[in-house]
């Protein structure tokens, strides 16, 4: 079989443009990727941002005897149903502490519900017409206003919308990944140093090892049944508790730990250890004042990184209870709280039209604080990464 | 006496000692050597070693009575437990004092200790996975005594119905039935759906990355792409329900087609996108790894760039790619926090992918975060399936690292 000239040339078009058309598809799955990402991140913002908003009403508040009972009689009848259940509830409160301020009026700016909230910000809402002419109204006259939504960053989780918080999911995550690092960065980094300076090379090490590469590829649910049926039900640790949940955490940080420091043990070179040697040092002494110093910042990379993982990790503390109802911020390591991925699973479920916007600022929230944790950890690297 | 406040003077007395014993310890062994005796170590490791001798035993006394206290239950008061450390602090100190002599090795006694501490901490890592192992497989049998093994493994009904009942003396639980086999087809439904996103994906990105790719464009798309997997699950899980779900039920409905909002589908579309990076990553590090002269041979003979790819690198990577995408699906079938947000709760045994099914991670969930007790049959079978989710992951990240190392040992390649 023989080709003419022209019959190869064309041939040879064909398959360069081929090559050429492998080319484009596997850039275009590339920028596939990258849409998602995009897509993914215009869609969170989109919904997340206004919940930094909040309306507020702008009203005359009558300090009448009757108010101090019934805290209605204090606004007035039409707006009742335009403001927050916890604005009416404070009023009696606030009476009874301050009893001279019976009978005086001011005008204030409080709290609108979450319907208001949400027919301002043009989502779905449950007001009737006569309501919504009677808020345009006080639109119009500048009487209703969207600003700051303090209550979002400074209060803990409420049934009532626009009174939830993301303040005490915050401070739980907090706490939560204290007791993570006090844990897992010392036994991590300790695995790690034996593993890489002192381990003999012998069955047991390399059994510790697979192990450990097996650790960090269990599911993370399974973490959680481990903190169910060892820590809370045969050691006794409180369930929801940021104490148990760290545990639980710590055991899954502790692989990434341990791989990103032996990587950064292993990258500081043999001489440095041979110098110590040569002056006399023991091998601990060697690793203390040399090794360890200049591994150092690829050890700290890693567990920022390890502990940012940690953060976004929600279904080993859902087993675990700390998707607890947590109204109150507190500070303590074995009450009841909450994180922030938890948070957001519970604002996720509930079935009102303003919790979508809550959740989505609290993913706006959690993801802010994920990426500047990685970005420092980047950014470290870059600083103090050296080469040999 | 609180347990607080004991706890507290404990604390505060052994650091007493340690104090004492550091400085005890120096003064001795600068006054020997003052007196001008060569000693084989420093004064400040005479100290140290006097004061890892004086909390070191202490410390593990009172740590082995404390488990002791919980797990046996045995009945020994806190206060005569911590005085009881105490003394042996004293006797650890005393003795270690005197052990402070010329010919006594202290670098060489902490070098020890300091070595056993490290080979403690490295034991830890086995004691997680024997802690999981032992928690799932006891609570599975205890299932399993409740319920038989083969209609768990066969069975086609999920139906836990009133097994709360029985734990709770009403009732024998005898309608309720455990049989996975609809949460498992869930699982892999799902786990399929996110396999076809993924794997394309993730593989074509890599070859670009690894082939095509200008360096500039490869230093920002890897990380960008890494980001994709450092979004929390319970954000995509979020994402799936409210955005995509919805999508997808439209495009349904405009062809003619019934979806529920809780399809399959979302689910397994969104952790796609979420497994992209693992996938990309690691095959992106394989198809780096294969040797230049087998492209520079494929070049040779005339064959495009296109064809060398496709007939010459990809099978050569072959073997790290399966092992990436082994490790992606044992990732997608452990995933729960997706599937609890975007998928059913209704065991449902079906091919089609529009309809809401279930997974093995849902149940587990469902099962512990009720109201049930604790030793109720529906709270016991999350461990059982807990336990078959165990044992089928760890088998794919086994295969995932055999395959891995034979592609290494090919081509002799260590940095993977």
């Amino acid at each position: 079989m023989s080709h003419s000239f022209d019959e190869i040339s064309q041939q040879l078009k064909r398959r360069h443009r081929k090559s050429t058309r492998l080319k484009w598809i596997t850039m275009g799955s590339l920028g596939l990727a990258g849409l998602f990402l995009v897509l993914f991140f215009a869609d969170m913002l989109s919904k997340g941002l206004p919940a930094f908003q909040q309306a507020y009403i702008q009203t005359e508040i009558s300090y009448t005897q009757e108010a101090e009972t019934d805290g209605r009689r204090a606004f007035d009848e039409e707006l009742l149903p335009l403001i927050s259940r916890t604005a009416v509830r404070t009023i009696p409160l606030e009476l009874r502490n301050n009893p001279d301020m019976i009978g005086t009026s001011k005008a204030e700016w409080v709290l609108a519900n979450s319907d208001v909230d949400q027919y301002l910000k043009g989502h779905r809402h449950r007001l009737s017409d006569e309501e919504q002419e009677a808020l345009d109204a006080r639109v119009e006259s500048g009487q209703v206003d969207l600003r700051f939504n303090t209550t979002f960053f400074g209060s803990g989780d409420s049934k009532i919308a626009e009174n939830a918080g993301i303040l005490s999911a915050v401070v739980g995550t907090i706490m939560t990944m204290i007791v993570t690092l006090a844990i897992s960065f010392p036994i991590g980094v300790m695995t790690a140093i034996y593993l890489e300076e002192f381990a003999p090379d012998n069955r047991l090490t390399q059994i510790i090892e697979i192990n450990i590469n097996n650790l960090a590829a269990i599911p993370s649910i399974l973490f959680g049944l481990l903190g169910l049926a060892i820590f809370i039900n045969f050691f006794g640790v409180p369930r929801s508790s940021p104490l148990v949940g760290g545990m639980t955490l710590a055991l899954m940080t502790l692989p990434v730990i341990i791989i990103s420091t032996r990587t950064a043990l292993r990258s500081v070179p043999e001489s440095i250890r041979h110098a110590g040697f040569g002056v006399g040092c023991s091998r601990w002494q060697v690793v203390r004042d040399h090794v360890l110093p200049l591994a150092m910042p690829g050890i700290m990379t890693g567990s920022i990184i390890g502990l940012a993982q940690a953060m976004g990790e929600t279904a080993p503390l859902i087993i675990v209870g700390m998707v607890a109802f947590i109204p109150d911020v507190g500070v303590s390591f074995t009450n009841a709280a909450t994180v922030m991925p938890a948070q957001i699973f519970t604002w996720a479920g509930e079935p009102e039209q303003a919790f979508v916007e809550k959740t989505a600022g609290g993913i706006l929230v959690l993801l802010t604080i994920l990426i500047s944790l990685n970005a420092f950890a980047v950014v470290m690297r870059k600083k103090f990464e050296r080469r040999w | 006496m609180q347990t607080n406040q004991l706890l507290l003077i404990f604390c505060s007395a052994l650091l007493l000692l340690g104090l004492l014993a550091f400085f005890a310890g120096r003064s001795k062994a600068t006054r020997l050597r003052s007196a001008g005796t060569a000693m084989f170590a420093q004064p400040d490791q005479y100290a140290w070693f006097t004061v890892l001798s004086t909390a070191g035993p202490a410390v593990v006394v009172s740590a082995l009575g404390a488990f002791v206290l919980l797990l046996m239950g045995a009945d020994i008061p806190t206060l005569y437990l911590l005085a009881a450390s105490l003394v042996i602090a004293a006797i650890g100190l005393l003795v270690s004092l005197n052990q402070v002599k010329p010919d006594f090795h202290a670098r060489q006694a902490i070098e020890r200790v300091i070595r056993m501490t490290l080979a403690g901490a490295a034991l830890i890592s086995i004691l997680t996975t024997f802690g999981i192992l032992i928690s799932i497989i006891s609570e599975a049998l205890r299932f399993f005594q409740m319920h038989s093994f083969w209609e768990f493994i066969t069975g086609t009904t999920w139906n836990p119905g009133a097994s709360f009942l029985a734990s709770a003396g009403r009732g024998d639980g005898s309608g309720a039935e455990f049989g996975s086999v609809p949460l498992f087809a869930g699982t892999f439904m799902i786990t399929a759906i996110a396999m076809l996103v993924a794997v394309p994906i993730g593989l074509l990105s890599a070859i670009y990355m690894s082939e095509f790719a200008p360096r500039k464009v490869r230093t920002v798309a890897k990380p960008v792409l890494e980001v994709l997997a450092g979004i929390p699950t319970v954000v995509y899980g979020f994402f799936a329900a409210i955005t995509v779900a919805p999508i997808i039920v439209n495009i349904a409905g405009f062809l003619g087609l019934d979806a529920s909002y809780n399809n399959a589908l979302a689910p397994g579309i969104v952790m796609g996108i979420m497994i992209i990076p693992f996938i990309s990553s690691l095959s992106d590090d394989v198809i780096n790894s294969v040797p230049d002269s087998m492209r520079q041979g494929s070049l040779a003979l005339g064959m495009t760039k296109g064809e060398t790819i496709r007939d010459v690198v990809v099978p050569a990577a072959m073997p790290g790619i399966i092992s990436a995408s082994l490790l992606g699906m044992s990732r997608a079938m452990g995933e729960t926090m997706i599937v609890v947000m975007a998928a059913g709760m209704r065991p449902n045994l079906t091919a089609n992918p529009l309809e809401d099914m279930t997974t093995v991670t849902v149940r587990i969930v469902a099962a512990l975060t009720g109201d049930q007790e604790f030793e109720s049959a529906e709270t016991l079978s999350a461990f059982a399936l807990g336990l078959v989710l165990f044992v089928i992951t760890l088998a794919l990240n086994l295969v995932s690292v055999l395959m891995i190392r034979r592609f290494r040992e090919k081509y002799r390649v260590n940095n993977l």
